[in-house]
């Protein structure tokens, strides 16, 4: 789907993209990982025709630059950092649907599932809106339309524990007929979302690898938490992933996505010493059904 | 065609909720009000009183503040947009390059004349049910056409700059610069120029041509003064050469062939290089 031939890009006398050849088809979810300057952000905005470059960028066979409504009206992209739009909700969502000759509709319906309600902001200047709430709704742009290809810099940053497993399980509805390009500064934010693993330094690929694709996007793990003792600063942050304690603070049950587990395990791993045990297990996922296009 | 509108529409929605839109406003409206409080309507100079005479000073004033006004208002948030990550997230969207960037230009253009407009209409109406005075619908019409001239040839060049800096600050130093030469090159300072350097009165007069901002404050003077006795001897080049309807016809037609042509090259420049 994507082919990405001895791209150089250089700014000024700075060569930073030093010809990078690469190939994704449709079902490849790669994390696109590497330090600052990297070249990460470059080969996205080369691969969404926004900068120009020697070499060849293709997606199905069309020049990002050259055809570029109908390569972009296949594309998805959740920036890192949101725009400071003021324009509002409704207006920014009305604003992408018409561009993407798609439904306003489902883009509103994947903002709910992600619990965004953007009716109730919809005279909200977008620039206004809290972090998560910007992210959600970029999110659901990328994600209300007929997107075949997803490119996403560091998506679920901003996300809650429960809208990260509605994104992820948006994801998964999407992962056989699209390709997604997830770029990230920690491979370890992104590795259970992928099955290939592209790593950039000082512009070129370092590293690109297939992962074991053993964890499903769409998966939710309950959990179960006993604690020696109450801890305060454990409770303020067991809290945050949606988790309740029925015991004095003690014991702690809730759920969290599949593709979390590494990322939960990271935040559980920094309070191991007030474990006294924990079960983990999969759970049959009972919230609302995903909508996606 | 739908998508140049649309971009122009939420570029006008964008502009009217920010800041600098806000401050440009409050300056032109305030202007209309500082002139009727200080009594310019009721004032006579060379003949003209009430409405005219108002609309005389406020284009005057205009000819001064509207190109700076409107350079680094647009350089400002052009250039501010790229470099807020604006650009890399709409150019995502699936959208032409030129539906894009015309868009932007229509809605930013409704943006700048917008105030200035309703600053004169304010001022007309004010005038004629608050002070029952008789409105000089031909200066209003003249007027209004100057300055849609004006705002269009001066939002041409802030888009040429806006397109060819890579930053906000660049921009609006260069933008800075492009006013300060076009405002040393007035008739006064030509005229200082043609004397000290010798200068073939012809090159003088083919400089104060090209001057969108001489341009303008000529026209604007043919009308309270059409011998133009204010401006010395270029006056009579000017007159012999084109004529009063021919000058007042030239320079409506020039500044908005300049602004398209600037706007033009920035678009050719926008379309071939980096976007965000």
């Amino acid at each position: 789907m994507i082919q990405f031939e001895n791209i150089v890009k250089r700014f000024g006398r700075q060569e930073v993209l030093k010809g990078v050849s690469l190939s994704i088809k449709r079902g490849h979810r790669v994390a696109l990982v590497g330090s600052n300057g990297a070249g990460k952000t470059t080969l996205i905005r080369c691969l969404l025709g926004e900068y120009t470059c020697e070499g060849r960028v293709s997606v199905d066979d069309m020049d990002p630059r050259k055809q570029r409504r109908e390569v972009l009206s296949k594309v998805g992209f959740v920036p890192q950092l949101p725009p400071p739009l003021r324009m509002p909700v409704g207006q920014l969502i009305r604003y992408a649907a018409s561009l993407c000759d798609s439904n306003p509709l489902r883009m509103h319906d994947v903002a709910g599932e992600l619990g965004f309600d953007t009716r109730q902001f919809r005279r909200q200047p977008f620039v206004k809106l809290s972090g998560g709430q910007k992210q959600k709704l970029l999110i659901a742009i990328a994600l209300g339309r007929r997107s075949e290809l997803l490119v996403m810099d560091e998506p679920a940053a901003n996300l809650d524990p429960e809208a990260r497993h509605i994104f992820f399980k948006l994801l998964a509805d999407k992962q056989e007929r699209a390709a997604m390009l997830i770029s990230s500064h920690r491979l370890d934010e992104v590795a259970s979302l992928v099955n290939r693993v592209i790593e950039m330094d000082q512009g070129m690929v370092v590293l690109d690898d297939r992962v074991a694709d053993l964890v499903e996007l769409s998966s939710r793990l309950h959990c179960r938490l006993r604690l020696i003792q109450a801890e305060a600063a454990f409770a303020k942050t067991i809290r945050e992933w949606g988790f309740s304690s029925s015991d004095d603070n003690r014991v702690w049950e809730g759920f969290i996505a599949g593709p979390d587990r590494l990322r939960f395990l990271g935040v559980l791993s920094r309070y191991a010493a007030l474990l006294a045990g924990m079960e983990l297990a999969e759970a049959p996922y009972q919230g609302k059904q995903a909508n996606v296009v | 065609m739908h998508h140049l509108w649309l971009t122009a529409y939420a570029d006008i929605i964008e502009s009217l909720r920010a800041r600098w839109f806000l401050v440009y406003s409050t300056v032109f409206g305030g202007l209309i009000v500082i002139l009727f409080a200080f009594g310019l309507a009721e004032s006579r100079v060379m003949g003209f009183t009430g409405l005219s005479r108002l609309l005389i000073t406020y284009i005057q004033l205009s000819m001064a503040m509207l190109p700076i006004f409107v350079l680094i208002t647009t350089v400002r948030s052009v250039a501010g947009d790229r470099e807020a990550g604006v650009f890399e997230y709409l150019l995502s969207l699936p959208i032409t390059l030129r539906d894009w960037f015309w868009g932007r230009v229509f809605g930013r253009f409704f943006v700048v004349f917008l105030p200035v407009l309703l600053a004169m209409l304010g001022a007309a109406a004010w005038g004629a049910w608050g002070l029952d005075a008789r409105v000089p619908w031909d200066l209003l019409l003249y007027y209004t056409a100057l300055l849609i001239a004006l705002a269009w040839c001066f939002l041409g060049i802030g888009m040429l700059i806006s397109t060819l800096a890579r930053s906000a600050d660049v921009a609006q130093g260069a933008a800075f610069v492009v006013w300060l030469i076009l405002l040393l090159f007035l008739d006064l300072i030509l005229l200082g120029v043609l004397i000290q350097e010798h200068l073939p009165p012809e090159s003088a007069v083919a400089i104060a041509l090209v001057n969108p901002m001489q341009v303008f404050r000529t026209a604007s003077m043919m009308l309270f003064d059409p011998q133009l006795v204010l401006l010395g001897p270029t006056a009579y080049v000017i007159l012999d050469n084109f004529g009063q309807s021919g000058y007042i016809a030239y320079a409506i037609v020039y500044p908005i062939l300049l602004g398209t042509l600037a706007a033009g090259v920035g678009f050719l420049h926008f379309k071939r290089s980096d976007l965000p």
